[in-house]
């Protein structure tokens, strides 16, 4: 991928413009690991979290074995116990947390709104320094013979009682959080300082929005989260008397603090598929998005109130009942937006010119299950339900609807939208169907089940269960397979795409945007000057949003009818 | 399927099949709505595509908003006011005291019959679980009767349950507690209350709770300054149970068992007015089943009558 990238635009030799890619622009390991360009950073993010992915689908393979039969034969409990900690702290802080923002937000947000770069280039990369390190202690604790708190560090388990690599985990955490934070910061600078002209707020792509809001939440959650690990820390290494009750502390405060960060993580895994899948639904239905603002201000409510559901993981946890009952009405207000940003989605769809392309079926994908996890949101908000519900499969299986089924999905319909863009090369259009559609039958047969067995009373977290709930566990395991399947097939295609895919031109998808203005992939400084934005975004077709029924004619109606 | 085994679990369910029944019906509208937009609107039919009808912007907004709000609104209202009774528990319920260890229940009835892993309760009671952990935070939970409450060390909680069928069921520690965490199972047996009575009555009977209680007070040494004849000043016990009790730094509390608990492990936390902090720590001296029999002890001190307001 050298000269040839560019010589290939037979037709743009004349004006081919004066930078190389940012691809190669530079080629040796160095300028990779020195680099302060965006996109450059995107693509060492991705690199990174593409390895965190599958050492935490390694883990995730053999829970799944283990769980096909009720005995705990496969490996021992101690094992077991670490392999699901392992699971949740890799996918958690390692994956899905910097997965969307820091590979599709790194690279196109500056671009989305005409910007040369980030704010701060250099705290960028200092931010992918800084998940390398927390990764690398991560991996440290895995080596040494990991971790066995479960990915939520419950105190005083974690503090006192466990006999495992608490500290460099919690230090890993700690250490990535200021990743998480660092690109915050640099997100919300960029978008408030380096946007280009005409580049007005409500004309910013609903991505830069997600961008926007999942900054806010990244700053201002994370810090208690680092604080939280601190604390853990002290406890466990000075004997700091936090949460020992032998002490006077409360163990119940670590959840509260706890969650006061895990609930806004939620979001922030969400909200940047939110905005993925927004941008991708527009396009490929040839629509302006349904509603535009009120997409943006159902993102802006969902980061304010998800500061303040909290409390809705610890109905039993021994709280005041008058707390709960505020929790779970709050809980209850959060799911408006959401349900506002699916029924936008559909509506974008109307009257609508569709094309099924494989991010197409990604994002139809997650629209069918965020739908389904969010639903099952309801029942944990309600107190009696979660009383049931809550420490069992059925937790399980909500939360894997929005973070995979959502989340994952999104990020997978966003690789491929933009895969074009990033890598100059296009996939196998087949393929990435096929595989689209597999994921999202892997997906349903690996987690619905779940729901019924959580339903049953399988508690979460268990290496042995009693024989009832095996034809559940058989189900999920077997539907694991299928979606290990769907996720290992993107790596093959896309990789040969790398290699011997078509080349991309600057626009594939016909899509608005400034990236999609910009040579695939995008010279070092993005725009050769400076570009200026004169329209609203989404500008699929002629008309803007609902002007009256006065434009439509007699005629055109007469053929609504007929068609 | 599972059973509904307790007098809530009923109205659980009518929460949970309403919220399924729910969730299809959103689930079949949007899947409706977009399979008809997906076929009618994909690329090359000759569907009408010019702008959208006036009343589909604002109008389709404010009411799709609205009437999720109205939804969530009502299902909250539902859920929570439903929710209510069960954080009262009945007055007149058997009370047991649950303590929690890695990676075993122990149950102590009143009469001082215990268990292991085991709960015997008889149908159609109220039963009240007073619970605490020696270690580290355990749950207690019985799916078939849709209960579920966390037992934390340091402190007391509960939770109660009235069991409508008879059988056996899983008792399941729900909240991750190391490594047996899995094989901290129990099961809670249903019996009819004649079959109760016989079957308390074979166990090998320990004193009742109280009375394990007054012999562990001297046993351990607590009668030496809060017996009658006490010659240290310290607060007297008798009719302290349920009473306000004001403490040295201004402050008050009801006297009820997490403040009787947190006086003998960690006296020095809540000092009663008026006296110095001279009593040692019980913490790691008492276990948690003899504090259990000590605050039923204390509990069965009652006032005489010339002692009440």
């Amino acid at each position: 991928m050298t000269d040839a990238l560019r010589d290939d635009d037979v037709g743009l030799l004349a004006r081919r413009p004066a930078e190389r890619s940012y691809l190669t622009a530079g080629t040796t390991l160095w300028s990779w690991l020195s680099t302060t360009d965006h996109k450059r950073i995107a693509i060492l993010y991705a690199i990174g979290i593409t390895f965190f992915f599958f050492v935490g689908s390694a883990a995730m393979a053999v829970i799944r074995l283990e769980l096909f039969t009720p005995q705990g034969d496969v490996v021992s409990a101690d094992t077991y116990n670490r392999l699901f900690t392992l699971h949740g702290v890799v996918m958690v802080w390692f994956f899905l947390i910097p997965s969307i923002p820091a590979t599709l937000g790194n690279f196109l947000l500056p671009i989305m709104i005409g910007a040369e770069d980030v704010a701060f280039p250099r705290l960028n990369l200092m931010s992918w320094y800084l998940y390398l390190i927390g990764g690398s202690i991560t991996i440290l604790a895995l080596l040494l013979g990991g971790v066995d708190t479960g990915w939520t560090f419950y105190t005083p388990f974690s503090t006192l009682y466990s006999n495992s690599y608490v500290m460099i985990a919690a230090m890993g955490v700690f250490v990535v959080g200021f990743s998480s934070i660092a690109t915050g910061v640099n997100f919300i600078t960029t978008i408030h300082m380096l946007r280009c002209k005409g580049m007005t707020w409500m004309r910013l792509p609903l991505f830069v929005w997600a961008m926007y809001t999942v900054s806010l939440v990244l700053v201002l959650a994370t810090p208690v989260l680092a604080m939280t690990m601190l604390l853990i820390i002290a406890e466990r290494l000075f004997d700091f008397p936090i949460f020992d009750p032998r002490t006077g502390g409360d163990p119940v405060l670590f959840q509260h603090l706890f969650w006061f960060y895990s609930h806004p993580a939620v979001y922030i895994m969400i909200l940047p598929a939110f905005g993925v899948v927004s941008e991708i639904i527009t396009c490929e239905a040839r629509r302006r998005v349904f509603g535009y603002q009120f997409m943006v201000y159902a993102m802006v409510v969902i980061a304010v109130i998800g500061f303040l559901v909290w409390g809705h993981h610890m109905f039993v946890a021994g709280q005041s009942p008058f707390a709960s009952m505020v929790f779970s009405f709050l809980s209850f207000v959060i799911a408006v937006p959401s349900a506002i940003k699916v029924f936008n989605w559909t509506g974008t769809l109307y009257r609508g010119t569709i094309r099924f392309s494989a991010p197409m079926l990604y994002a139809l994908g997650f629209l069918g299950l965020f739908t389904l996890g969010g639903l099952t949101g309801l029942f944990l908000a309600s107190i009696p339900v979660d009383v049931h519900l809550t420490d069992t499969y059925f937790v399980v299986a909500h939360f894997h609807y929005i973070m995979v089924g959502g989340s994952v999905s999104a990020f997978f319909a966003g690789l491929h939208f933009w895969w074009p863009k990033i890598t100059g090369r296009l996939y196998s259009e087949s393929f990435a169907r096929f595989a689209a559609i597999i994921l999202f039958f892997g997906f349903n047969f690996t987690f619905f089940p779940q729901f019924i067995m959580g339903y049953l009373g399988m508690p979460r977290r268990y290496h042995e269960y009693p024989p009832e709930f095996q034809v559940w566990n058989v189900m999920s395991s077997t539907g694991a397979v299928v979606l290990g399947i769907g996720y290992l097939m993107p790596l093959f295609y896309l990789a040969y795409s790398l290699l011997h895919g078509d080349r991309a031109p600057a626009n594939p998808h016909g899509a608005t945007g400034l990236e999609w203005s910009i040579p695939s992939p995008p010279p070092k400084h993005n725009f050769e000057q400076p570009p200026v934005v004169f329209t609203e975004p989404y500008a699929y077709h002629g008309w803007k949003k609902a002007p009256g029924g006065a434009i439509a004619t007699r005629q055109d109606q007469h053929e609504e009818e007929g068609g | 399927m599972i059973p509904e085994a307790s007098s809530i679990a009923g109205h659980v369910d009518i929460i949970f099949w309403s919220l399924v029944g729910l969730s299809v019906i959103i689930m079949a509208i949007v899947g409706a709505l977009v399979l008809t937009f997906a076929i009618r609107y994909r690329e090359g039919t000759k569907a009408y595509r010019g702008p959208l009808p006036e009343i589909m912007s604002r109008e389709f907004e404010i009411s799709w908003t609205a009437s999720t709000l109205f939804v969530a609104l009502f299902i909250f209202w539902w859920a929570a006011s439903s929710q209510i009774p069960q954080f009262i528990i009945p007055k007149k319920a058997l009370e047991i005291h649950v303590v929690a260890k890695q990676w075993m229940w122990k149950v102590q009835h009143p009469d001082g019959v215990r268990e292991i892993n085991a709960l015997h309760v008889p149908l159609g009671k109220s039963v009240k679980l007073v619970m605490t952990s020696q270690d580290v935070i355990h749950s207690f939970g019985v799916p078939a009767f849709r209960i579920k409450q966390d037992v934390l060390p340091g402190r007391y909680t509960s939770t109660w349950f009235k069991a409508t069928e008879l059988g056996d069921f899983h008792l399941f520690c729900m909240e991750y507690c190391g490594t047996d965490h899995s094989r901290m199972l129990g099961t809670i047996v249903v019996m009819k209350p004649a079959d109760y009575a016989r079957w308390l009555a074979t166990q090998p009977h320990h004193e009742d709770l109280a009375g394990e209680g007054a012999r562990l007070f001297t046993a351990l040494g607590c009668s030496g300054c809060h017996g009658p004849s006490a010659r240290v000043p310290a607060p007297s016990l008798v009719g302290l149970y349920g009473r306000e009790v004001a403490l040295a730094d201004g402050d008050t509390v009801t006297a009820d068992e997490d403040y009787l608990r947190t006086s003998i492990m960690r006296p020095e936390a809540q000092v009663t007015a008026g006296y110095q902090p001279v009593m040692p720590a019980y913490q790691g001296v008492a276990s948690e089943e003899q504090v259990v029999a000590l605050i039923a002890y204390i509990k069965s001190m009652k006032a005489g009558r010339s002692q009440m307001r």
